[in-house]
């Protein structure tokens, strides 16, 4: 490689940008076969009910209906925790929620299936319905599920790193605080869409709009007790997956059984009510914060529980769980740490990831808690969190390595073009700015199941005309994975990008990449990438230099073309070494494979928050609070994130603008809110986000440093920036009203009110009064990593 | 059409109402009669001076935009501006508008959802599940162009089989949110009349979540005339989305005319307001909240329109 390079950094259009502007992108629903039948599933009408019988009898004698299945055709268990095997596609024993699947119906049209769906008998036995944690601890009844913790708790952790006793008595404040943080979903544009064809091969196709085709493709496998090797995944263009898609969900399991049955080719579309009850979104998280600090603001202790509301199955729960309580020492240096979470399952949609996967929840009570902390002791939000920064090299208290981190040129950078220090606490009342960071993964270090194999591979071939094709599991679900892939092997190859062809997402054609989920794809698939390609690029230069008679070293290549640095004239273009390379060595292909290094902690539960390298962002949000309507109008937004080096810089500017998009919408107004056991407002119009009337400007800096570890330097962008804005505007409608409003979503009535209490002289503040008084139980005691902060004169 | 086919036959229009409300299984007619190939419908007649004629099959974009609307009748301009979105506007009707269903969010919802919950009153079933105990459904009138209207004093012709009619538009609505306008079925509304505008001074406000795409959750529309000497001549206030037809608060009258604005006329309007509104628990955010904004929106409507800081 010379150091200049060519399409790395360069703010390049996405290589599938055309296809989708032109329309000539095909979706999963825009897919259609010859005799393809429509499916339709039938959801749980009540929340919690044992499924006496089915009667099938009506629906089947609808002329037009195909086939008919219920859970007794799905018996078998998958799910994509190892440790949370609880789905079987169509729920047998009982519904666990209002939409839960329970049947689906194959017939010749949509409106058929739709028709049939109705005509099916149901016979349910109520059962007792536990819609929240507090229900789960205080209510009677059957368990949801009939494994877990401990009746309707679903898991718990409570860890301990150092003594955050001693850590406690050397603060000089210490404060405790709750909070909440309201459920949302991912709202993606495009609802879910499945075809299934089961061909007489006996071999299964799925074309599914997923963001994990391998995790599909073993839980399909699994579920449907068919070899691996019949069973092939094809992700299809995503329109937005946000961590929605990244389950294997009821519908993929139901088309494919159908269309075994059938052996025609089958589709479900999901409505968008139905994308609400497939959810796997963002757990309601109610949370208790202590925090000592010294006179000057360092931190001493931090004690965080947190009580996740999970829906009625595991979905990556137990991560989830986890997440809530492992990044919070990865952004300021905490000496003692001790977390304790659990999680319930409840009778609603099933919570799992979405952007940020858990971290968000903790980080809008840390972010709060902070500049409360820093109010209190008379210091300003800029100094409490910029003079504390995690040290570039270091460890965690709970163990995380991490490497590079520019989050205190973030925070520098952030407070200058905003004005922070001229607006803060001097804006005229009902203006306001506050100030919140954050730090998220590029992937998580380990695997979801427990392996020792590569998490990606990218395979490559190059043709004899120059071509060069590109080959990875990999799933671009809008974030541009494929453009990232074509740069790389472009920028090693020295080629131009209409050279690269690329093939993704089929677990047939393409090497493994696990999926887009976790910030892992531009790392970890950019870094196989660059093997991969740097294999044949050693190939190909020698078999030009000895066309050329040069040494190796003497050569370069660039826009198709290998010629000699100190004479241009003497070069080759990339298709004739290409083509002296195969005569030499046969077929030009290679494989090149990323398996990050060993970073899981000594202590059971290590496995969630390792990661090969952090991103950081920096976040100021400037509101106009009107104190007669409670009303937020979020007036601009400066966003500053170390994303390592921007492979792309139009690219990251678009994924942390809509970070900042969803963020807002979480900090406002999403709601995925429950009355009388079942979703309130399963539609588009009714749950509410964000329109482009309320979008403010959104000032994004890029902040580079580049990475030890990462492809180019680079680290991620898709979900850290979304974490500081909510507790960022938390903080400026402190600023601007002084009121405190310690829950999501920050509506105008809930501001309102805490003025209100204002006026009475009682604390300005709305929020959770405290938390459940659940016993975790013991904490695993882990010594602090030797090379995490240390607690001062201890 | 309409007559021969009777209760199975329902008008269409621009259709942004109806169809959503027959995919979730709300309205089930066997046929449909659509008025947009009905020339006659798509015309703005008149002006300020002699009053206004608008064909039911304007759209509510074409109501929004024309200068004597803007100028004249800005309430109406920015009633028919805030509904939905620039999509909806380019196909939803005035018409269909002021003949738009009552909402409720037990109700807007699909069949299975509905069925999930327990049918209501309004379909499939015979309870109301905001106010179990009583005998009536309390959906929300949710039309912004409605209280707009009323205010202006405007009138609706409609023609049926049995001939036509001209009707203020505030007679146009019954307050029963499962039957909530007293036009029949076979009547078509054919053009709303609107009175001179002789230095009428209009404003609406519409209290929603989001800047576009949603309904109000409270409207307030003002209308008032000031005589030379400033005393005021006509006021009347009507509140959108707070009842299952537009509000009408007779305080304005009774306190402001014949009396300069103040501050103070201002605000007890603004509390009989507040006290008139009876939103419900049915649609977007809190009661409570609403009806605090009726008096705030209120009085800012009223100041607005009266020029009072
Ligand atoms: C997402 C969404 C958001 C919306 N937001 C708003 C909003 O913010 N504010 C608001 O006021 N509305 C809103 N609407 C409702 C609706 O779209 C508009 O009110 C629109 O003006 C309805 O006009 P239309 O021509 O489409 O009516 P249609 O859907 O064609 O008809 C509506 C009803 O009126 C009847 N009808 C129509 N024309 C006549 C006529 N000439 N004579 C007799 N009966 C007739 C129909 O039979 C039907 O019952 C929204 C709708 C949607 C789907
Ligand atoms: S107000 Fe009552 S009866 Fe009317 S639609 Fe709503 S739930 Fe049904």
């Amino acid at each position: 490689m010379t150091d200049e390079l060519t399409l790395i950094g360069k703010p390049l259009p996405k290589v599938d940008a055309l296809g989708k502007v032109t329309g000539e992108t095909k979706y999963a629903d825009d897919l259609a076969m010859p005799r393809m039948l429509h499916a339709k599933i039938l959801g749980c009408h009540y929340p919690h009910a044992r499924i006496k019988h089915i009667g099938t009898a009506r629906a089947q004698a609808l002329p037009g209906v195909v086939a008919i299945i219920t859970g007794a055709d799905l018996p078998v268990k998958y799910g994509n925790l190892p440790v949370s095997q609880d789905e079987t596609g169509l729920a047998g024993d009982k519904g666990r929620f209002v939409g839960d699947p329970i049947a689906a119906v194959a017939a010749v049209d949509e409106e058929t299936a739709e028709r049939a769906i109705d005509l099916i008998d149901v016979e349910y036995e109520e059962l007792p319905a536990f819609m929240s944690v507090e229900d789960v601890l205080t209510k009677e009844g059957e368990p949801i599920q009939d494994y877990g913790d401990q009746g309707n708790v679903h898991k718990m952790v409570a860890l301990e790193f150092g003594d955050t006793e001693s850590g406690f008595a050397a603060a000089d404040y210490v404060r405790e605080d709750t909070f909440f943080y309201q459920g949302n979903t991912h709202l993606p544009m495009e609802e879910h869409a499945v075809v299934a064809h089961y061909t007489a091969d006996g071999k299964l196709t799925l074309w599914s709009s997923t963001q994990c085709p391998h995790y599909v493709h073993r839980a399909l496998s699994k579920a449907l007790a068919i070899a691996p090797s019949r069973v092939r995944i094809i992700a299809t263009p995503v329109g937005g997956g946000f961590g929605g898609k990244s389950d294997p969900l009821p519908h993929e399991v139901a088309a494919a059984k159908l269309s075994m049955i059938t052996g025609r080719p089958v589709k479900i579309a999901l409505t968008r009510e139905e994308v609400f009850y497939a959810h796997r979104g963002r757990h309601p998280v109610l949370m208790w914060a202590k925090t000592g600090v010294r006179k000057d603001g360092s931190i001493t202790a931090m004690h965080f529980k947190t009580f996740l509301d999970g829906g009625a199955y595991g979905s990556y729960g137990v991560a989830s769980t986890y997440y809530t309580g492992a990044l919070q020492p990865v952004t300021y240096k905490v000496p003692t740490y001790k977390f304790e979470g659990m999680r319930a399952f409840t009778n609603k949609p099933a919570c799992g990831p979405k952007r940020g996967h858990g971290t968000p929840q903790p980080r809008f009570g840390m972010e709060i808690q902070l500049d409360k902390i820093a109010e209190a002791i008379g210091i300003s939000p800029v100094d409490i969190r910029r003079k504390f920064v995690v040290d570039e090299n270091s460890y965690t208290v709970n163990h995380l390595r991490i490497t590079s981190c520019a989050l205190g040129e973030c925070i520098d950078k952030v407070a200058a073009a905003s004005g922070f220090n001229d607006k803060h606490r001097k804006l005229p009342f009902g203006k306001g700015v506050g100030l919140a960071c954050s730090s998220y993964l590029s992937g998580a270090g380990l695997p979801i199941y427990w392996n020792n194999m590569p998490h990606t591979s990218v395979q490559i071939k190059i043709d004899r005309g120059g071509g060069v094709a590109v080959l990875c599991g990999s799933t671009d679900i809008g974030q541009g994975s494929n453009s990232v892939l074509a740069y790389t092997v472009a920028e090693v190859l020295g080629v131009s990008l209409d050279a690269i062809q690329l093939t993704v997402s089929d677990t047939d054609l393409t090497p493994i990449d696990l999926g887009s989920y976790s910030s892992r794809v531009t790392f970890m698939m950019g870094n196989a990438a660059i093997e991969a390609a740097s294999k044949l690029k050693k190939l190909i230069m020698e078999a030009a230099a000895e066309k050329l008679q040069l040494p190796v070293e003497a050569l370069a290549a660039k826009n198709n073309s290998i010629y000699c640095i100190d004479d241009e004239r003497r070069s080759l273009t990339f298709a004739q070494a290409a083509q002296l390379a195969e005569a030499k060595h046969g077929g030009l292909g290679a494989m090149g494979s990323y398996t990050p290094p060993k970073l899981a902690g000594p202590f059971r539960g290590s496995g969630v928050g390792p990661s090969p390298a952090y991103s950081y962002s920096a976040c100021v949000a400037q509101v106009d609070v009107d104190p007669e309507t409670g009303e937020i109008k979020v007036e601009k937004i400066w966003i500053a994130h170390d994303c390592g080096r921007a492979i792309n810089p139009l690219l990251v500017i678009g994924q942390t603008e809509g970070s900042v998009y969803m963020g807002l919408g979480e900090a406002l107004m999403e709601e995925q809110d429950f009355r009388r056991n079942q979703h309130k407002i399963p539609s588009l119009l009714d749950y509410k986000s964000l329109t482009m009337m309320d979008m403010p400007e959104v000032e994004t800096i890029l902040v580079e440093p580049i990475d030890p570890e990462g492809p180019f330097g680079a680290k991620e962008a898709g979900q850290g920036p979304l974490l500081p804005v909510p507790p960022a505007v938390a903080n400026a409608v402190y600023d601007a009203v002084g009121v405190r409003i310690d829950e999501l979503p920050i509506t105008a009535d809930k501001v309102l009110k805490a003025l209100a209490l204002k006026a009475e002289g009682k604390e300005p503040r709305v929020g959770p009064k405290g938390v459940p008084s659940f016993v975790f139980p013991e904490p695993v005691r882990v010594e602090p990593h030797p090379q995490a902060p240390k607690l001062r004169g201890a | 059409m309409l007559s021969e086919r009777g209760a199975e036959a329902m008008i269409v229009a621009g259709g942004t109402d109806l169809f959503p409300n027959m995919k979730r299984r709300q309205f089930e007619p066997k046929s449909l009669v659509s008025l947009r190939a009905i020339a006659e419908l798509q015309r703005v007649t008149g002006d300020a001076d002699s009053g206004l004629t608008i064909g039911a099959g304007v759209t509510l974009a074409q109501v929004s935009r024309p200068p004597v609307i803007a100028q004249s009748y800005p309430a109406l301009a920015r009633a028919a501006g805030d509904v939905s979105t620039s999509q909806l506007r380019n196909t939803g009707t005035i018409g269909g508008n002021l003949c738009l269903d009552t909402r409720c969010n037990y109700y807007n919802q699909t069949y299975h959802w509905r069925k999930s919950i327990g049918f209501c009153m309004k379909k499939d079933g015979d309870i109301c599940l905001v106010a179990p105990g009583g005998s009536r459904c309390w959906a929300a009138s949710s039309s912004d162009t409605a209280p707009v209207m009323i205010a202006l004093g405007a009138s609706v012709r409609l023609i049926g089989p049995r001939g036509e009619r001209v009707i203020p538009v505030d007679e146009l609505y019954r307050d029963d949110g499962k039957d909530h306008l007293t036009k029949a079925a076979d009547e078509i509304l054919t053009e709303i009349l609107i009175p001179p505008a002789n230095g009428l001074r209009s404003v609406y406000l519409k209290l929603r979540r989001r800047g576009s795409f949603d309904f109000p959750i409270l409207g307030v529309a003002v209308a008032l005339r000031l005589a030379g000497d400033g005393a005021c001549a006509y006021a009347k206030v009507v509140l959108g989305a707070v009842g299952s037809r537009p509000v009408v608060v007779p305080q304005a009258e009774s306190i402001l005319i014949g009396n300069r604005i103040t501050p103070e006329s201002v605000e007890s309007v603004a509390q009989a307001a507040a006290r008139l509104a009876k939103p419900m628990d049915n649609t977007d955010s809190v009661l409570s909240y609403r009806k605090k904004m009726a008096h705030v929106f209120t009085a800012r409507a009223l100041k607005e329109a009266a020029g009072l800081p």
